[in-house]
């Protein structure tokens, strides 16, 4: 996805409390407008940012910034986020559609954790 | 199963106060023993060349923390220091009796990190490997793709015990029943298991235990512990020869509490800090200088000495 499109996509709906967030490189809207998209880091063995609150419909990708693998993988057993083994540079994603708090950890490294809370 | 000796061999536990062992930090290998409390350093030899084991003695290496399959800037080669390791242990004076993996041995339980290194092992001029998985081992499927290849006895899980040299070694999963924010634990079946596995050890046979993480405490914010180990080391607390031998850590270190002396090994892929060292947040592999790092990669040498109530730790660093 490039910076143009992003642009152009903004433009075209008019969203300047979008741009603003924009800026900020939290929310990025990808072509279709509708699916908000936030990105968290691992890095230093940590969930950059560790806490958050969405809105239904909101995609979140992790990518793995450490040498070292990680997972995101949910607190209960059978929750929705079940990742792989993300090598450096690897990601996941995945779009929360049910209001609801969705703690999450890293399987290797049971001290890591997050949070995403989804609020209509 | 011939090589197997199920008596015990008159070992005296009881006299035997702890062991000890150097950390592989300070570049050279040297034996440590301790009797009656006392450590004795029996040295290296001159040339620098690898200490040979105590005769009449039943000896193993250990080796950890492979992390086959790593790649980055703490270590582009992991392949290459394996190979060194295994070429130091084919060129030990003794022939050691097994060589024992504690963990680590993939960096993300792919098959092909498996398999390169099951293949590798096969270079080791040694009898039997034994393994035990690491956290590195369990990424995707738990243990399942880990015993694909390493089902050590068949019976389709991650513990095991066997009788050698009137040695009783237990193997042990500590890297399952992960739970956020808690250390991995071992687990309500296989501490049974265990319990039932003692229950036919005379007390007087001395025990050593293999498990990758380590079986105490060292500093719970990075998960280094086990979360039931004190279970476990209740069951084993009424011998009186216990040596557990730890990975995970990447590093050195020990605890002798009673007749139970427990030690981490070096890893063959990178360092990583020492607990909680100032300016390291988190337990992430260290890029030394260049010609640092094999000083800090080894091997473990082991050896239970007949009738002379020691057992004995050589940690030889890569460069030696």
């Amino acid at each position: 996805m490039t910076k143009t499109r992003i642009l152009a996509n903004v433009r075209r709906y008019g969203m300047w409390c979008t741009t603003a967030s924009l800026l900020s490189l939290v929310v990025m809207f990808p072509v279709q407008a509708s699916t908000p998209t936030w990105t968290v880091d691992i890095t230093k063995m940590a969930f950059s940012p560790a806490d958050m609150t969405v809105t239904p419909g909101t995609k979140v990708i992790w990518t793995n910034r450490d040498q070292i693998p990680h997972t995101v993988t949910s607190k209960d057993k059978g929750g929705v986020l079940s990742s792989k083994g993300l090598d450096t540079g690897d990601s996941y994603s995945y779009t929360f559609t049910h209001p609801g708090d969705y703690a999450y950890f890293c399987t290797v490294h049971p001290f890591m954790m997050g949070v995403v809370h989804v609020r209509k | 199963m011939s090589e197997f000796d199920h008596n015990d061999s008159g070992h005296d536990p009881s006299r035997r106060k702890a062991l000890s062992c150097l950390a592989a930090w300070t570049g050279a290998a040297v034996l440590w023993n301790v009797t009656g409390g006392v450590p004795r350093a029996l040295g290296m030899t001159t040339e620098g060349t690898l200490q040979s084991a105590p005769a009449n003695s039943l000896t193993f290496v250990q080796i950890s923390d492979t992390h086959l399959g790593f790649n980055k800037l703490a270590n582009p080669d992991v392949v290459g220091s394996l190979r060194r390791a295994i070429a130091d242990i084919n060129a030990l004076p003794q022939r050691p009796a097994f060589v024992v993996h504690t963990g680590d041995i993939s960096h993300l339980s792919r098959a092909d990190q498996f398999g390169q290194a099951r293949e590798m092992f096969k270079e080791i001029r040694v009898d039997r490997i034994h393994t035990v998985p690491g956290e590195h081992d369990a990424i995707d499927d738990g243990v399942n793709g880990y015993l694909k290849f390493f089902d050590t006895d068949g019976r389709g899980r991650a513990w095991y015990s066997y009788n050698q040299g009137g040695v009783h070694f237990i193997g042990l999963n500590n890297v399952q029943n992960f739970k956020m924010g808690t250390m991995a634990a071992l687990g309500d079946e296989q501490l049974a298991w265990l319990k039932a596995d003692l229950a036919n050890v005379s007390h007087s046979t001395p025990i050593v235990v293999f498990a990758h993480i380590p079986m105490w405490t060292i500093w719970a914010p990075w998960g280094w512990g086990t979360s039931d180990a004190d279970t476990a080391l209740a069951l084993l607390r009424p011998f009186g020869s216990v040596t557990v031998l730890n990975g995970h850590i990447h590093q050195v270190m020990q605890k002798v509490e009673g007749n139970v002396a427990l030690h981490t090994a070096a890893s063959l892929a990178y360092p990583l800090p020492t607990p909680g060292q100032a300016g390291f947040g988190e337990p992430n592999p260290i890029t030394v200088p260049p010609g640092e790092l094999g000083k800090l990669l080894g091997t473990r040498q082991v050896s239970v000495i007949r009738g002379q109530q020691r057992l004995a730790l050589i940690d030889t660093p890569l460069d030696h």
